[in-house]
């Protein structure tokens, strides 16, 4: 039974086979539009979210299939201490794939675990947020035609952004690239991922807390917001949460075709007059995210042999 | 300084100085009946210096501990007063339930029946990750 937990179980040519169908979705919706009719996806989002499990009701609903949710673990038997483990096994019962959303890093895997359905992480705490990698690997392809020699600038929280360290992973299989961290000192990449993804695979890249002298530089541009929920004290939030913000102005000297992605929700990282500039891709990243949940719905769904 | 030999037992010899202690802790040999001598800062030609484990009992010990805590150790097993097995120690790829996450966003920090498990990501580095949460065993 094969489930996503982390964006390196899949392989480059899963992710091109992942892509192939999400743009064939977008040329063709009407030929998906039945194909999960009587398939129910689970929804247990035990963090709040907004995008994400709209994003996975969305997909699930416009294949023809069905959704059942949680939302909260004060509305489930977690409340009453029912483990992890058992409600895979219980929500398995009910459903043909589940998506969960856990704060605890490593929930996901416990859960693929213990179901007998595929699992979708939806993220579980700071670690891992696959299905947000496969949104924005969707949108560098449509934006840029490539997945290499790009240089990639990954500016905000890189400590906590489990985006962030989707992302590096993902694109650091791919040939030529180079990544430019730019944080505030307490925020950098965490040196797990400096060390066993970038070091050992070679890949050049620079620390940096100066957005705009590297802005020249950038083919992508991928911004974070300061998590509320991960920063450890109030204090630090408050210092740290207005580091970067991205202007107008600050993008005067960065290339032509830039594309500028964010996860979202954005707070003030990105001012709203940069959501006319062309180069602005993070809303277009959100409908991508929804045709990549589809295509990764529609394979675990027919690997597990549930759709043909 | 001696150390009676043993008639039946294991000996854990070549182990680095000063890990002889977490050895005894993680094998959890305080636990047991028998006698148990810890020897410290043993003169080693190869090693300068090293500790010595002995047990006097012919009980299982966890290979994947010694690998995890000192790869470098050997394990001679003793029977009838003769040496019956000489064991080196490779690192283990895995261990499960040796040591704990101790990352308090883990979910092995709240779910109370899930094995504590690391993986070996980086052999040369002897770098252990919580198969969880990528932790690092430290």
């Amino acid at each position: 039974m094969k489930s996503l937990i982390d964006i390196l179980d899949l392989t480059t040519g899963e992710l091109d086979e992942l892509i192939a169908c999400a743009e064939d979705i977008i040329a063709n919706p009407d030929k998906y539009a039945e194909i999960c009719r009587g398939k129910k996806l689970a929804t247990l989002f035990f963090e709040p979210s907004t995008r994400t499990r709209m994003s996975f009701e969305a997909a699930m609903y416009e294949l023809g299939g069905n959704v059942i949710s949680v939302t909260g673990a004060a509305s489930s038997s977690a409340a009453k201490g029912e483990s992890v483990a058992d409600t895979a096994k219980t929500v398995s019962c009910y459903t043909d794939i589940i998506a969960i959303r856990h704060p605890k890093e490593g929930a996901a895997y416990v859960t693929a675990k213990n179901a007998s359905v595929p699992v979708i992480n939806a993220g579980d705490g700071g670690h891992c947020h696959p299905t947000q990698t496969l949104a924005d690997l969707l949108t560098i392809w449509r934006e840029k035609g490539r997945f290499t020699n790009l240089t990639i600038g990954v500016c905000g929280d890189l400590k906590f952004g489990r985006t962030v360290h989707s992302l590096i992973n993902a694109m650091s299989r791919y040939e030529g690239n180079r990544f430019v961290l730019i944080s505030p000192e307490e925020l950098k990449v965490p040196s797990y991922v400096k060390k066993d993804v970038l070091q050992q695979k070679g890949i050049p890249y620079v620390q940096t807390t100066d957005l705009e002298s590297v802005m020249p530089e950038l083919d992508i541009l991928y911004m974070t917001r300061v998590q509320r929920e991960r920063v450890f004290n109030e204090e630090d939030y408050l210092r740290l949460k207005d580091s970067y913000i991205l202007t107008v102005d600050k993008l005067k000297d960065a290339k032509q075709d830039l594309a500028i992605l964010h996860p979202l929700p954005r707070v003030n990282e990105i001012s709203v007059a940069v959501d006319d500039d062309p180069r602005a891709c993070y809303f277009k990243q959100v409908l991508n995210g929804k045709y990549m949940r589809m295509a990764l719905i529609l394979k675990l769904l027919k690997e597990a042999g549930k759709i043909k | 300084m001696n150390i009676d030999s043993i008639n039946n037992g294991v000996v854990i010899d070549h182990i680095t100085a000063g890990n002889g202690m977490k050895l005894y802790d993680l094998l959890g040999l305080g636990e047991l009946d028998c006698s148990v001598a810890i020897i410290k800062n043993v003169v080693s030609r190869k090693m300068g210096k090293k500790d010595i484990i002995k047990i006097d009992a012919d009980i299982p010990v966890s290979f994947d501990v010694i690998g995890f805590v000192d790869p470098g150790a050997t394990v001679n097993i003793i029977r009838g007063g003769v040496l019956v097995e000489k064991r080196a120690i490779e690192m283990p790829d895995e261990l499960v339930n040796v040591i704990r996450c101790k990352n308090p966003r883990c979910i092995t920090s709240c779910e109370q029946e899930i094995d504590h498990i690391f993986r070996l990501t980086d052999r040369e580095h002897k770098v252990y990750r919580c198969i969880y949460c990528e932790t690092k065993a430290n």
